[in-house]
This record gives C-alpha cells, sequence and structure tokens, in this order.
C-alpha cells in the first residue's frame, strides 16, 4: 500500500506544461488564431505580388517600323529602371488593337523624324521616361551624325558619365524587401509575444480562481507549477509563430515578392523566433507573477496593463522608426535594452543595420535579465498564488507576508 | 500502526493567532472528526498538513517522521473551497492529477475508471466539470482526492453541500479507507453526522484542541444523571443519599406521572443508580430510566461556549456560508 510516491521536479514541470499544450493546441481559439494569421500573411504576399507585377513590366508594341529599336527600348528602360517588354505586331492597326484589348502599353509607330507613341488614354508614368528617355537620345544621336560623330560612342560615353560622390555619413540602402519584412517581423513578434504572455495571465488567474491551484500545490512546489505553466504555453507560441513564420517565408519566397538578393528571409525568419523565445521569458514571467497577484478573470487588464504598455512603446518605435531609419539614436539604444530589444533588434536585423557584436550585446543583455526575472516572479507567485479573494499588494508578495 | 501526528503547530496572519499548540494524533485505521466553528482553525490545520500553507512552529508527522513533499503525495486531499478546471474532462483531470502525485500513465487511468465507476460517474468521464451537477462535482472532486490511491486521507468538510444519497455513499467511501488501514481526518458542522461516523473527535476552539478522544469517552460525563420518567413530583428523590435533582429539569411536581433529571454528588457511591431506581420504584411506575449521555451538538456548545473568545472581524465576515 504504502508506494513511494516520488516526482522529480522536472517530470513535475514536464506533466504541467504537456498539459499546457494539450489544452492549448485543442482549443478552437488558438487553432483559428492561427489560421487566420496565416491567411492573412498569405494574402498579403498576394496583393503584393499583384500590385507589384502591375508596376513592374510594361509591355510595348513594336511596328515593322519600329522592330528594330527593340533593343534600344529596352535598354532606355534598364537605364531609368523600368522592365520594358517588346513583341512586334504587323503593323499599326494591329497594334492599336492590342492597345484597346489591353494588352499592351503602347505601340510604337515611328521613330523618326519623332517618336511617335499610340496609348489608350494616357501614358504611363515608367513608360513615359523611357520614351522621354529615347527621345532625348535620338535626338541626340541623329545631331551627333549631323556633325559627324558617332553616335554609338557618344551614346555609350553618356552612360558612363557619373559624378563623384562622397558622403560623410553613408547611410546603407534599405530596399522595399527590407522595409516589409522588418515591419512584418516587427508586428508578428508583438502579436505573438502579447497573445502569448495574455494566455499565460490567463492561466494564472484560472487556477486561482478555480482554486484548483490549492489542489496542485499539495503535490507542486509553486514554481514547478509556474514554470511549467510558462514553458508550455511558450512552447504553443512558439509553434504558433513557426507556423505564421513558415507561411510568410513560403509567401516570399513562392511569390517572390520580396527582393532576396539584399534580404535573408530565412536568417530574418530564424531571429525572430530568437527574439520570440527571449522575449516571452521575459515578459510571460513578469505576467505569470503579476497574475498571481488577482483572483478574478476581471482583475486581470488592472495588472497586466502596465506590462502590456511597457510592450507598447517599444513595439510603436520598432515599426515606425526602424523600418526607414535603423540607425536612429532612440532605435539604436532601445535595441539593447532588455524588455524592448525583442521589438527593435529584430527589424534592425531584417534590415541588414545591426552588427554581429552589437546583436551579441543585446542578446546578452536581455538573457542576463531573466534570472534575476525568475527569481523575481517565483517569489511573488509563491507568495501571492494562494491568497484567495482581494488583491494581494506586490509590496506584501515580495516581502513574503 | 502507522499514525498522523499534528505536534504544537503554531500559524499567524499578522496579528491573528490562527493556531496556538495545535495537537492531536489520527491512528492508521480510524476516522478522525474535526469540528470547531468557522474560523477555528480546523482549514489552516489541514492546509498545514499538506504543505500548501507553512507552520511557524511545531511538527507535522507520519510514521514518526516529519511529513515531506513525497509523503504528502500519498495524502489525499480535498481543500474546503473546491477546485478543478473548469474546462477539463472529468477523465483528463482525474489522470492529470494521479499522475502529479507520481503514478505512471497506465496505473493513473486504470485507477481513474475504477474510482469514476465506484462513485457513480462513469458515464460523466468524457464531460467538462463545468457542465456537470453539483453534486457530480463534489463526487469528481472526492474522485481526484482518492484517485492517486492515497494512504492518507484529509477531508475539508467532505460533506458539504451533498444529497442524502451522497452522503451515504461519501460515508461508505469513509469506512472502507478507514477499514483498508489508512487514517481519514475529515472536518464538517454536521455533528450528528461526526457522531454517527467518526471513531474519535476533536474539538477545536481559537486554534487550540480543546477536547480529543473516542465519541463514547467524550460523551461521558463527570458527574453521572439519570432520566426518570413515570413516577409523581420529585420529592421521591430526597430519600436517596447523595444525588439531586437538577434543578428546573423535571416536567411537575403534581400528582400525574412525570420526568425528573436526577444528578449524582461527587462524593456517591458507584451503585447510586441501584439506590435512584428502588426510590422511584416505590415512588410509582418507572417507565424510563435512562444515564444521560450528551450528544456530540451539546458536548460541542459546552466546549466552544465555555471560553467566548473575541472573533477577529475579517473572520466573522466568512462565518454565514458554512454555518449549516
Amino acid at each position: 500500500m504504502s508506494t513511494e510516491r516520488s516526482l522529480s521536479a522536472g517530470s513535475a514541470i514536464r506533466l504541467v506544461a504537456s498539459r499546457e499544450v494539450r489544452t492549448r493546441l485543442a482549443s478552437k481559439g488558438f487553432i483559428w488564431i492561427t489560421v487566420a494569421f496565416v491567411v492573412v500573411i498569405v494574402l498579403g504576399g498576394l496583393l503584393l505580388k499583384l500590385t507589384g507585377s502591375s508596376d513592374s513590366t510594361q509591355h510595348v508594341a513594336l511596328t515593322p517600323d519600329t522592330a528594330s529599336a527593340a533593343a534600344q527600348v529596352q535598354a532606355t528602360g534598364t537605364g531609368v529602371g523600368v522592365t520594358v517588354e517588346t513583341q512586334e505586331v504587323a503593323d499599326r492597326a494591329a497594334g492599336e488593337a492590342l492597345v484597346r484589348s489591353g494588352d499592351v502599353d503602347a505601340v510604337l509607330v515611328q521613330t523618326s523624324p519623332t517618336l511617335e507613341i499610340v496609348v489608350k488614354q494616357t501614358l504611363d508614368d515608367p513608360l513615359t521616361s523611357v520614351f522621354g528617355s529615347l527621345a532625348q537620345q535620338l535626338a541626340l544621336g541623329s545631331a551627333v551624325s549631323d556633325l559627324g560623330g558617332d553616335p554609338a560612342q557618344v551614346a555609350e560615353q553618356i552612360a558612363t558619365a557619373k559624378p563623384a560622390i562622397t558622403s560623410l555619413e553613408p547611410q546603407p540602402e534599405h530596399d522595399g524587401g527590407q522595409i516589409v519584412a522588418g515591419v512584418i517581423v516587427g508586428i508578428l513578434l508583438f502579436v505573438a509575444l502579447m497573445n502569448a504572455g495574455q494566455l499565460v495571465a490567463q492561466g494564472v488567474v484560472e487556477e486561482k480562481t478555480s482554486r484548483v491551484v490549492e489542489l496542485l500545490l499539495a503535490t507542486l512546489r509553486p514554481w514547478q507549477l509556474m514554470a511549467g505553466k510558462v514553458l508550455g504555453i511558450g512552447l504553443v507560441g512558439l509553434v504558433q509563430l513557426v507556423v505564421v513564420v513558415g507561411a510568410a517565408v513560403a509567401t516570399a519566397l513562392g511569390f517572390g515578392v520580396l527582393d532576396a538578393s539584399s534580404l535573408d528571409v530565412g536568417s530574418v525568419a530564424v531571429w525572430a523566433l530568437v527574439w520570440f523565445v527571449v522575449g516571452f521569458a521575459t515578459y510571460a514571467l513578469v505576467l505569470a507573477a503579476l497574475a498571481a497577484l488577482v483572483s478574478r478573470q476581471e482583475d486581470i487588464g488592472s495588472v497586466t496593463g502596465p506590462v502590456i504598455g511597457l510592450m507598447i512603446v517599444p513595439y510603436i518605435i520598432g515599426i515606425s522608426i526602424a523600418p526607414y531609419d535603423p540607425e536612429n539614436t532612440i532605435v539604436v539604444v532601445l535595441s539593447y535594452i532588455p524588455f524592448a530589444a525583442p521589438f527593435v533588434m529584430p527589424i534592425r536585423q531584417a534590415l541588414g543595420s545591426a552588427e554581429g557584436w552589437e546583436v551579441a550585446l543585446s542578446l546578452g543583455l536581455s538573457l542576463a535579465v531573466i534570472p534575476v526575472l525568475v527569481w523575481l516572479a517565483g517569489r511573488i507567485y509563491s507568495n501571492a498564488v494562494l491568497y484567495a479573494g482581494g488583491r494581494v499588494r506586490l509590496k506584501d508578495a515580495l516581502a513574503g507576508r | 500502526m502507522p499514525t498522523l501526528e499534528i505536534d504544537s503547530v503554531n500559524k499567524s496572519y499578522g496579528d491573528l493567532r490562527a493556531l496556538r499548540d495545535m495537537t492531536f494524533d489520527v491512528r492508521a485505521g480510524e476516522i478522525f472528526g474535526f469540528v470547531g466553528s468557522n474560523g477555528a482553525g480546523k482549514s489552516t490545520t489541514m492546509r498545514i498538513v499538506l504543505g500548501v500553507l507553512a507552520a511557524d512552529g511545531g511538527a507535522v508527522r507520519w510514521d514518526g517522521a516529519p511529513i515531506d513533499a513525497d509523503t504528502r503525495r500519498r495524502i489525499g486531499y480535498m481543500p474546503e473551497e473546491r477546485g478543478l478546471y473548469p474546462r477539463m474532462k472529468v477523465a483528463d483531470q482525474l489522470v492529470y492529477l494521479a499522475r502529479l502525485h507520481g503514478m505512471g500513465a497506465d496505473a493513473a487511468r486504470a485507477s481513474m475508471e475504477r474510482w469514476t465507476q465506484t462513485l457513480g460517474i462513469a458515464e460523466r468521464r468524457g464531460e467538462e466539470v463545468l457542465k456537470l451537477s453539483l453534486g457530480n462535482q463534489q463526487r469528481v472532486q472526492l474522485a481526484a482526492a482518492l484517485v492517486h490511491e492515497p494512504d492518507i486521507l484529509v477531508l475539508d468538510e467532505p460533506f458539504s453541500g451533498l444529497d442524502p444519497v451522497a452522503v451515504d455513499v461519501m460515508s461508505g467511501v469513509l469506512r472502507e479507507q478507514a477499514d483498508a488501514g489508512r487514517p481519514v481526518v475529515f472536518s464538517s458542522h454536521q455533528l450528528e453526522l461526526v457522531e454517527r461516523i467518526s471513531d474519535r473527535v476533536g474539538i477545536v476552539r481559537s486554534g487550540s484542541m480543546v477536547a480529543v478522544g473516542g465519541i463514547d469517552e467524550l460523551r461521558r460525563t463527570e458527574l453521572r444523571r439519570w432520566t426518570v420518567e413515570g413516577p409523581p413530583g420529585e420529592d421521591w428523590v430526597s430519600g436517596v443519599a447523595d444525588v439531586r435533582v437538577v434543578p428546573g429539569s423535571g416536567t411537575g411536581s403534581g400528582t400525574g406521572p412525570s420526568r425528573t433529571v436526577v444528578e449524582e454528588l461527587p462524593s456517591a457511591a458507584p451503585d447510586v443508580d441501584q439506590a435512584v431506581l428502588r426510590a422511584a420504584l416505590a415512588a410509582g411506575p418507572v417507565r424510563e430510566f435512562t444515564l444521560v449521555r450528551p450528544s456530540l451538538t451539546e458536548l460541542y456548545r459546552d466546549v466552544v461556549n465555555a471560553e467566548p473568545t473575541p472573533v477577529p472581524a475579517e473572520e466573522t465576515a466568512t462565518t454565514s456560508e458554512d454555518a449549516a
């Protein structure tokens, strides 16, 4: 009858954590939030691709008279940053038909003496600059010929002529892809951390409200219960983020919406997950401890509010300044400070503005705070979690009264 | 036989002394009824036994050794404030609790099946606790205390809120557990019930144990009293040496049959009851002659009212809900 009943701290924590994981994964709310996330990401990528593609490539039809200018039109397009696709048509009428149906943006009907273009309504901006530049080249070419020079040689000299620019404070160029990636990482981390943090707070209060905590603490130490809960919910949050980030990476690569040349999508994704883990550990401990102070779900807001406020400030600065100006002093400072770093540093990393040592410093500082938080949170939680009824004052919980 | 010993346990909440040298034993195989008014320290004592609260001083021992975390996992506990995960299914919940008490997965499942069967909630295994009736929630709570096959039972008001059928089920389970050699401690305000099922009773007042013993032991009064029904008036009593009429206890001084309570004086001989009976028979036909044994309720009133102690304000606030 008297069987020995030992339960190591490790197995206790594992049991608590696995209950959390099973409960969360089985909840409809969790599944729907994850699905909604993935849908938003994929649709967003699709939208980006659709709007992006209509701008990027211009279609120009060439009549037999102008077919010889195909290479020149494309080259001029490249010069002004517009991708131009050309196609030959039988005659002007066929070209006009294509313009009417919207299959091409313009028909080039003659190049000499002047450039003549037929469009449906107006010439799009990108093509205006392409043809404007082409007209100038043609005019210059004929003038050069008239003067007895070689238009091709002049054109080459013009093309290679560049001012020499000395920048006193060179700022690395950030392309659209990096900015989009930075903003997405910032938003995702905020939503994921906020969501997981709230789950921890609610879970702690649920156990207090239902009084099941008394039954649990007859066999578990308070810190084991807290650690298991934080680990379990953290794991679920991580799985959710892996799914969502995976969808984002797949969308980015699959639709080719982000320019992968300046952006290492894989490394941005991995760092986002690393920062989630660090940020979750930081905030979950604080929220678990504070949630233990109250006894009713309605009171959660009063203790978690300030923490959420603490999350919002670096988040807003992170997504509103960092993607456009990652070297901004406030951004740089925040990217080092624990509690703020998980919202700011991954954005700087997405923009390629953080040096290796900066990431290491920031990560080191954030990690160094965690043991302190474990100790503080363990103390507050243990002292407060069994008090039902009113709200426990933080000071009393710390003092152990 | 191993014994659960609560030895001079003290506990204060700020200025309030909740327990003062609380001391009692619960032996293996006995049901110990723990009674006392609200705020007297019953729940505090139980929570200290479970390690949910830390004592300021004193010791809790099982089988001679101070109770530790591994021993506590062998206690089945029913807290005063009932608590289960409202949205967790009955079976999952019980298996989880059994495993937290160190049971393996298979043993936990088998035990859950056995106890839900025994307690008549087998068909509720797949339901969330939230959706059960109050009575069934209580049964799940009891199952939660028993599912890890504990060696000791500590139940804080296990009968509160139960219907008569459930009371019988609960009493039966407690008796079975005690018969299997486990010590069973339970608290209750239902004194008739405590009197009926307990082997020993402890009455607690203001954080201390003021009376403890077997029911018969406790009911034995210092001076014996007898109820005599039949002989008219009380004058016949004056003919017996070393006894007196308990003032105000009789029903009449006329000539018809009446009821009189007679009490021995400290100097009385052991067979004074025979003298009383003879005198009564001489005075008239005797219909009833009984040794008066106070009920637990009367004992409790005497003990609890003996020294009225001021009840702190914060405790009076909670007395109304479970005063039954």
